[in-house]
């Protein structure tokens, strides 16, 4: 089978990494630091209750993963489907 | 040395620096004036961008609202650090590749429209004003008290010092210096904060000594944090929530759209050489961001039981803070608390008139507390401590020597200039390119265009130092807004201009000035019509936080959402945009054929 290289296709894979993206951005802040910080509380992380250190410090190191993450996976998918910049 | 002496030479030379970065970045095109010419490595670019965004209330005001907020401080944390995700995947590289200055001006192209392109030059002049206001009031501040000068003069010599190196050196200027300002300002925050961590955990990283145990027991440092401010009628550090937890989520989630559609950091990735420098750089500011914003929770904490240790004896001790003795005598205080008694921003009132300090929550619900203060012949709260000395007197605090404070001294200074100057370059480049260019002249050459950009810019600086010399008395209400407008307006309407091919121009319009009329409504309803006191309006709306306990700072997320919803409605109704719009969306999507930004329209 041919693989589609059309800019559809293209904008179909992007939209996809993004989904996954904001699913863990999602979950790491809002999830972990705010919805279930009471359960996530009862666990310990060293001296931190893990709610809490969500909230305080864990959040910001997922999100610096997470658009280093990002912009490597998009120099993939650009090449892949041939539209990077030279 | 002298501490005045110390703190003049540190101040002095990192102004001496920015000057001679002026001098060297001089802008001769509006390329270099609007977007440093598109030749910022993403690294340096992401410094730049941190020292744009931490202000002076990142710098002065953030950990002392942590100490006080404890667990719900966390949203400034994650509010002001998750949108850089959204910038990063779903603005950057996109407005990077559309390749022009401003942000008004992709969405009056995108929505071929100048009406539209006129409204979010509005948006971007209220958002980018109210926030600068802050900013010169902070300048004023910080020099009064580390100079020696009148606030007055603080604010002019700031004033001086921005126009030198913003009017002249243009974004190429304003990057370098930033540059310059990021390293002040953040060996200025990370260093006492080393200090501190060794002196209470015994670890140099304060974001491992948080976790750590509290030197010289047993417990861990926030365990013994969050029995002794409950034990004192506080609530528990840890756990303790603004309001509720929707409001926790709705204000965290409108830090994090109104980052993403703040005017004058999304122009910084107009400055990258390309499409996948955007990317990477939104990360790279990220980084250094975060080496502020995760010491920042260790600053408050600390400092906070820095302080309850300062006053009351027992803390380090254990035993019963409750007890007479415990509490220290007003007599034996510090030095430090003497110097900010004369501030005002710290305050001891002698209630019982036993001549000592008792420090607690005398408004507390819990009954505990309540039972043992009165129990304790405790008439009230003796103490009062204004948050913004957290930073500031944290070296003196924990004893540090002069030039650590002096560094502190530049550091507030290099993040309240680093900041204004951004700002002032947002506004220019919307007064310059995207009004005088873009509506009332478009033919005007480049050569008058710089003049008229240079122009705005001042113009800008003498409006805001006025502002800040004559602050309009709403400094807490106005970043809210400036957040509450970025979210509700401009940032779904650019998301909407690159992700939905078929959204044309009335639904953008639309949805613009519903989210923000309905976000303008809110805060206003609080805070008054333009925060003119006494013209609140409460009871329209059914009293305070009345729309789900939704306070006005945390309102701009459901703008946001009013503003997606009524541009997609108007959008289903009325015919969709022209085919080369919809091509024109095709290319923007794609990183090939980038080129170097240009005002061409």
């Amino acid at each position: 089978m041919k693989e589609d290289k059309s800019s559809h296709a293209y904008w179909n894979a992007t939209l996809g990494l993004l989904t996954k993206i904001l699913i863990v951005w999602f979950a790491v802040s809002f999830g972990a630091g705010i919805l279930f910080v009471d359960v996530l509380n009862n666990i310990k992380l060293g001296g931190y209750p893990l709610g809490f250190w969500f909230a305080h410090q864990g959040s910001i190191y997922i999100f610096i993963a997470l658009i280093f993450y990002y912009a490597k996976k998009m120099g993939d998918i650009d090449r892949q489907f041939d539209v990077h910049e030279d | 040395m002298e501490l005045q002496t110390t703190i003049y030479i540190f101040v002095g030379l990192s102004f001496a620096l920015y000057l001679g970065i002026a001098v060297w970045a001089r802008a001769g095109s509006t390329s270099e004036f609007y977007a440093a010419g598109g030749s910022v490595h993403p690294i340096t670019n992401g410094m730049a961008t941190a020292a744009d965004w931490m202000s002076a209330a990142s710098f002065i005001s953030m950990a002392g609202l942590i100490a006080n907020m404890g667990y719900g401080g966390g949203l400034f944390l994650m509010g002001w650090t998750g949108g850089y995700v959204l910038l990063a995947m779903l603005l950057a590289p996109y407005l990077r590749k559309f390749g022009k200055f401003t942000v008004p001006q992709f969405i009056g192209d995108r929505f071929y429209s100048k009406s539209a392109s006129t409204i979010a030059v509005m948006c971007l002049l209220v958002a980018s004003l109210t926030y600068i206001i802050g900013q010169m009031t902070g300048v004023g501040i910080a020099f009064a008290r580390f100079l020696g000068v009148s606030s007055d003069t603080g604010i002019y010599v700031g004033m001086a010092i921005v126009f030198a190196y913003a009017v002249f050196g243009g974004m190429k200027g304003i990057t370098y210096t930033q540059v310059a300002q990021y390293i002040v300002l953040i060996l200025a925050y990370t260093v006492p904060a080393v200090f501190i961590s060794l002196q209470l955990a015994g670890n140099p990283f304060p974001q491992l000594g948080l976790g750590g145990t509290y030197t010289g027991t047993d417990m861990s440092l926030l365990a013994k944090l969050d029995q002794v401010v409950t034990d004192l009628g506080f609530g528990k550090y840890t756990t303790q929530l603004p309001g509720s937890t929707l409001n926790m989520f709705m204000y965290t989630m409108s830090l994090m759209i109104g980052t993403a559609g703040l005017p004058h950091v999304i122009m910084r990735f107009f400055t990258v050489p390309s499409v996948k420098d955007a990317r990477s750089s939104a990360g790279w500011a990220l980084i250094f961001i975060a080496i502020l914003y995760t010491t920042a929770p260790a600053v408050g904490a600390m400092a906070k039981l820095n302080l309850h240790a300062t006053v009351n004896t027992a803390v380090k001790a254990g035993g019963d803070l409750y007890a007479p003795e415990a509490s220290i005598k007003n007599e034996d205080r510090p030095d430090w608390m003497k110097r900010w008694e004369k501030t005002g921003l710290l305050k001891f009132t002698d209630k019982n008139g036993d001549g000592r300090i008792q420090y607690y929550n005398d408004k507390t619900k819990n009954e505990v507390a309540k039972g043992k203060a009165e129990a304790a012949g405790w008439k009230g709260n003796e103490l009062d401590v204004n948050a913004d000395i957290i930073v500031l007197a944290n070296p003196e605090i924990a004893l540090l020597p002069n030039w650590v404070i002096a560094l502190v001294a530049a550091g507030g200074l290099a993040a309240a200039l680093s900041t204004a100057a951004g700002l002032l370059m947002a506004i220019s480049s919307a007064v310059s390119h995207d009004l005088i260019k873009g509506v009332f002249n478009p033919n005007i050459s480049e050569k008058n265009e710089l003049l008229a950009g240079k122009v705005s810019m001042a113009v800008a600086i003498v409006v805001a130092g006025y502002l800040g010399l004559n602050p309009p008395g709403f400094a807490a209400g106005t970043v809210a807004l400036a957040f509450g407008i970025a979210a509700s307006s401009l940032f779904p309407a650019i998301m909407m201009g690159i992700f939905s091919k078929k959204m044309n121009k009335e639904g953008a319009m639309a949805g613009m000035l519903a989210g923000l009329f309905f976000t303008l409504f809110y805060v206003f309803a609080h805070k008054g019509v333009f925060f003119i006191k006494g013209t609140e309006y409460l009871g329209l709306i059914g009293g305070a936080n009345s729309f789900f306990g939704i306070t006005p700072e945390a309102i701009g997320a459901v703008g946001a959402l009013v503003n997606f919803a009524v541009a997609f409605l108007v959008d289903k109704v009325t015919k969709e945009p022209p085919e080369h719009i919809q091509a024109m969306v095709e290319a923007v999507r794609i990183p090939r054929g980038s080129k170097t930004v240009t005002g061409a329209h």
